[in-house]
């Protein structure tokens, strides 16, 4: 059992806070869950809306078969329960945003069932091992519409856009126990969700947010009450809102209070969160099976395409480049933790090997280096400089085999680099016709070891007496003459032969 | 030459393909009588004439050139305003939707316009079909065109929901309508007038494009003079619909070419509980004389046992309030038809104010039900429970099909009544289902066929019952009894 050791000091003592999401991906589909109307980011209002999204009378959802492969996909990659047989309820209530004046859900029986998400050890955020979060279930629903109050002094304009697109509701278990343990877990959901291609994770676009339940209780003690924070829309967001959710409560308990179960909304602008309407004017939604709609049943075969669709996971890739590439721990999981970063990476890894003709386990330390921190290091320095376009797989594969040919130096490399994002010249002619080459010439490297041995005959003279360490010296001498372009191996060779006598 | 508007389906078809009268007479005809009745017996909340010319026209003009004409082809039907209707005004018989004119045409109307059908006008109805007496119009009352022979001259009730429907057919207004069944409302008001009327299988025919009353049970039918324009009318209307996702993926019979009355090798259940009392005894003499026409038919006559039918009714009354609070959520003033804003009022009182101006006492009662049975602490005890009972009922008849082809029994407990009658007490009113109301919740196709006129000159109807699928069987049995009925009765014309 881990324990975290985030608390909350109070007056009366430590607290401790526990934390449940229901996250709420877009499905990533290009019509919405029950009509073909457009999903795209972006338009017109209104410009996305069928006579089903207006609820217009007579008309009948159809279940858009790709967001239930999405969403059994996504069920598939948190080895959850899928259910095959599922059914989707209506969720009545009246408002604006809501075309039918209900939704269609899944309460009692949804897609997908009992899963989990490991989120990673992280020492610096009091995360002390890798911990198992539980998901109670995804089930799939649509979005509503959305009201704008501000176009108009007195009225609300309803834009009709959303209203129907699929999304996943995934519900945790209230297994976090720390700002951090959700951050994580949200950066992780999101990770699994872009792997899949089911949800593009997008917090800004709303394509993703989160609910956030919220409760405090002294450590070992029964749940507390909790409060719900809607529509929370990004990881900084979550954990601000469980940090100032969390003091809250403890300040109203401990001055004698009592949590209300309400629902809250988080403002951005101070941190903080406010009541939005309370447990006593809750809606009843008198749910239902939606009866517009047969029960969904899945086949073996939709479940087994599905399964075989699936990417390699960010856990079982993480395994792999540290089994099979013989990456460290930190470089295995900072290449993991998005989908850009690890193609970048495999990408890379691929053209590489393709160019030096070796084993990628070979070359894997390095050009994971060089997605971690060489390249990106080029790029912040260049800033605005840096085209995107030219920092291609391939140009950066060039650079990574005149390096390990010798003929660069890692310090070349870098410069290089430089050059390619800058103009989208080709490496090989940069070094060329730049002067950014090594030497390694033997003829060259030798006259120049011989001027310096020449030069310094009172060191050459202690070093065979056996004084080793100044080797590096002669090293240095020859690399500066050389105007740091020699070959450092082959310099080394040249001097532990000539010094040898 | 005959009055055209004597005509039924089948012979306006092969009488216009054969050129013996042109599409456009028989149009004319029609509207002439739709014109003529609309006062007296308001059974067209709006009458298109041009679309019926229209239609024929083109008919006409097709079998100039020789093409193959569609299987309605030159017919000119009444459609029921719950069907919408691209162009032309779209009611539900509600305050709340009038004036909306959709900007498409429902599947099963695209369907018949396609089989070359022309459309005479929309047909009144019970509000968002709810009633059984046509009395819950917003547009008023439809007046049956029969009248008892008892010397009052007191106004009947066509039936309900599709009253328009039933009238129009019976005063020869049109020689065929569509209608809708939720509960009954096809067979219902069908034995009201003298009519036929079947609704099909439950998925047969797209809901696409149909005011949704309860989703669960609504199914669209034909309404006609006999069992033959029936056959050819649903053949036109049926078919899959990848736009309804409980459509039938399954190809549409042949129906009018299997029609035979020969019953011999077939079985006809007896439904022990539907002998129950208060009905009618005439009611109970007509079904007796059904068994007989169809023995005379060659079947033979079993006792089946339906044990969960007295549970029926008050499922359905749970079920259909249940859905039809939840479609009727839609009309809320946001985005089409009736807005009511008082003045300073935010958007639920708006909501409020529109709805209780939009909708009619009926659909209210129902709403309020629906919301009721619906409700967190009832849900289990009403709703839940009457899902079960209608898996009961639809066991019941699994089982009894096991023993029997078709299930013959009456289709109202009574005759036509007198508008007014029933309508300030709904439990009455509801019991006029008692016989219709199985058949919807297990979504089996029913049709109910004219038998005879009771000691008041008023017609009767015996209702077929038939296995999922099987509209054939039930059409062949109506068919049965319709030949040895030679039911020909038809209302005196006073309007």
């Amino acid at each position: 059992m881990v324990v975290s050791t985030y608390r909350i000091h109070g007056a009366t003592g430590e607290w401790e806070v526990v934390i449940g999401l229901e996250v709420h991906a877009q499905v990533t589909s290009h019509a919405k869950l029950f009509s073909g109307a457009s999903t795209a980011f972006g338009a017109e209002p209104n410009s996305q809306v069928s006579l089903v999204d207006a609820a217009m009378p007579g008309m009948l959802p159809v279940p858009n078969r790709e967001c239930i492969r999405q969403a059994v996909r996504t069920g598939m990659a948190i080895e959850a329960q899928i259910n095959k047989w599922s059914r989707f309820d209506r969720k009545n209530y009246f408002y604006a945003d809501l075309p039918q004046g209900y939704q269609i859900s899944q309460l009692y029986h949804p897609l997908v069932g009992e899963g989990s998400l490991t989120i990673e050890a992280d020492e610096k955020a009091g995360i002390p091992e890798d911990k198992t979060i539980g998901i109670e279930r995804i089930h799939v629903e649509q979005d509503a519409g959305k009201l704008m109050h501000d176009q108009h002094p007195s009225m609300s304009y309803v834009d009709l856009n959303r209203s129907g697109v699929a999304l996943m509701e995934i519900v945790s278990r209230p297994d976090m126990r720390s700002p951090a343990e959700a951050g994580a877990y949200v950066r992780k959901l999101r990770a699994i969700l872009r792997y899949v291609g089911s949800c593009d994770g997008n917090m800004e676009e709303g394509s993703m947010r989160a609910d956030v339940n919220v409760s405090v209780r002294k450590p070992g003690e029964e749940f507390g009450t909790r409060t719900e924070t809607k529509n929370v829309n990004s990881v900084r967001f979550v954990m601000q809102t469980i940090e100032h959710e969390a003091r809250r409560q403890v300040d109203l308990i401990e001055d004698g209070g009592t949590v209300v179960q309400e629902t809250r909304l988080f403002d951005p602008g101070t941190g903080t969160t406010r009541s939005m309407r309370s447990k006593e004017d809750a809606h009843d939604y008198r749910y239902f099976p939606d009866p517009d709609l047969l029960p969904l049943v899945l086949e073996d075969e939709f479940l087994d395409e599905c399964r075989q669709s699936l990417p390699e996971l960010p856990d079982a890739k993480k395994r792999r480049y540290v089994e099979e590439l013989g990456l460290t721990q930190y470089n295995a999981r900072e290449l993991t933790a998005d989908v850009e970063g690890f193609r970048r990476f495999e990408e890379l890894l691929e053209a590489t090997a393709a160019k030096i003709g070796k084993p990628a386990k070979d070359i894997a330390t390095q050009a994971a280096n060089w997605t971690l921190s060489i390249a990106p290091g080029v790029i912040n320095a260049l800033g605005d400089e840096a085209k995107e376009a030219h920092a291609t797989a391939d140009a950066q594969a060039a650079i990574l085999a005149l390096q390990a040919a010798g003929e660069i130096s890692g310090g070349q490399a870098k410069e290089i680099y430089e050059i390619v994002l800058r103009t989208g010249r080709e490496p090989a002619e940069i070094a060329e016709t730049e002067g950014l080459k090594q030497q390694s010439d033997t003829g060259a490297i030798e006259a120049e070891i011989d001027k310096v041995l020449a030069a310094n005959a009172d060191k050459v003279a202690e070093y065979r007496g056996g004084k080793d360490k100044l080797f590096g010296f002669f090293v240095g001498q020859t690399m500066k003459a050389m105007a740091g372009k020699a070959n450092p191996a082959v310099v080394n060779d040249l001097l532990k032969a000539k010094l040898a006598g | 030459m005959t009055d055209l508007t004597d005509l039924g389906v089948k012979a306006i078809r092969d009488g216009v393909a054969s050129g013996e009268f042109s599409a456009r007479e028989v149009a004319e005809s029609f509207n002439a009588n739709v014109a003529a009745a609309q006062g007296a017996l308001n059974a067209f909340i709006v009458a298109t004439p041009e679309r019926a010319l229209e239609a024929a026209e083109a008919v006409d003009a097709a079998r100039a050139k020789g093409e193959v004409l569609g299987k309605m082809a030159g017919v000119p039907i009444g459609m029921k305003d719950l069907f919408a209707t691209e162009g032309v005004q779209t009611t539900a018989a509600s305050h709340i939707l009038e004036g909306f004119v959709p900007e498409y045409e429902s599947t099963v109307s695209a369907n018949l316009w396609k089989a070359g059908a022309g459309m005479l006008g929309k047909l009144n109805l019970d509000q968002f079909a709810m009633g059984s007496s046509n009395e819950t119009s917003y547009f008023g009352n439809v007046i049956s065109p029969w009248r008892a022979n008892d010397g009052g001259n007191a106004a009947l009730a066509p039936g309900g929901s599709s009253g328009g429907s039933s009238a129009a057919v019976a005063a020869r207004l049109c020689p065929a309508a569509t209608g809708t069944d939720t509960g009954g409302s096809i067979r219902q008001p069908a034995a009201f007038v003298g009519i036929t009327g079947i609704k099909p299988t439950y998925g047969r025919c797209s809901r696409w494009g149909v005011v949704a009353f309860a989703s669960s049970l609504d199914q669209a039918g034909p309404m006609a003079r006999d069992v033959a324009d029936c056959a050819i009318m649903l053949e036109a209307m049926a078919g899959f619909d990848p736009k309804d996702s409980t459509s039938l993926d399954l190809p549409v019979p042949g129906w009018e070419a299997g029609l035979s009355d020969d019953l011999r090798g077939k079985k006809v259940g007896i439904p022990r509980e539907y002998r129950m009392d208060g009905t009618d005894p005439e009611i109970l003499a007509s079904w007796d004389q059904g068994i007989a026409w169809l023995k005379d038919a060659g079947a033979e006559v079993v006792e089946v046992s339906l044990p969960h039918t007295r549970y029926a009714l008050p499922a359905y009354y749970i079920i259909a309030p249940a859905e039809a609070s939840s479609n009727l959520a839609r009309y809320d003033g946001v985005r089409y038809g009736l807005r009511d804003l008082p003045q300073g009022a935010g958007l639920q009182d708006m909501y409020a104010a529109t709805r209780a101006a939009g909708f009619g006492e009926e659909v209210k009662r129902r709403i309020l039900i629906g919301t009721y049975v619906l409700s967190a602490g009832f849900y289990d005890a009403y709703y839940n429970q009457a899902q079960r009972v209608r898996a009961l009922i639809a066991r019941d008849f699994e089982q009894a099909f096991e023993q029997c082809d078709v299930i013959l029994a009456p289709t109202t407990p009574t005759a036509s009544f007198p508008l007014g009658d029933k309508v300030d007490d709904p439990l009455a009113m509801y019991l006029n289902d008692v016989f219709a109301v199985p058949a919807s919740l297990a979504g089996l196709p029913a049709m109910s066929v004219p038998c005879g006129l009771n000691s008041q000159g008023l017609p009767l109807g015996l209702q077929v019952i038939g296995r999922a699928f099987d509209e054939q069987g039930v059409l062949n049995a109506g068919l049965a009894i319709e030949r040895r009925a030679g039911f020909t009765a038809k209302p005196e014309k006073w309007w």
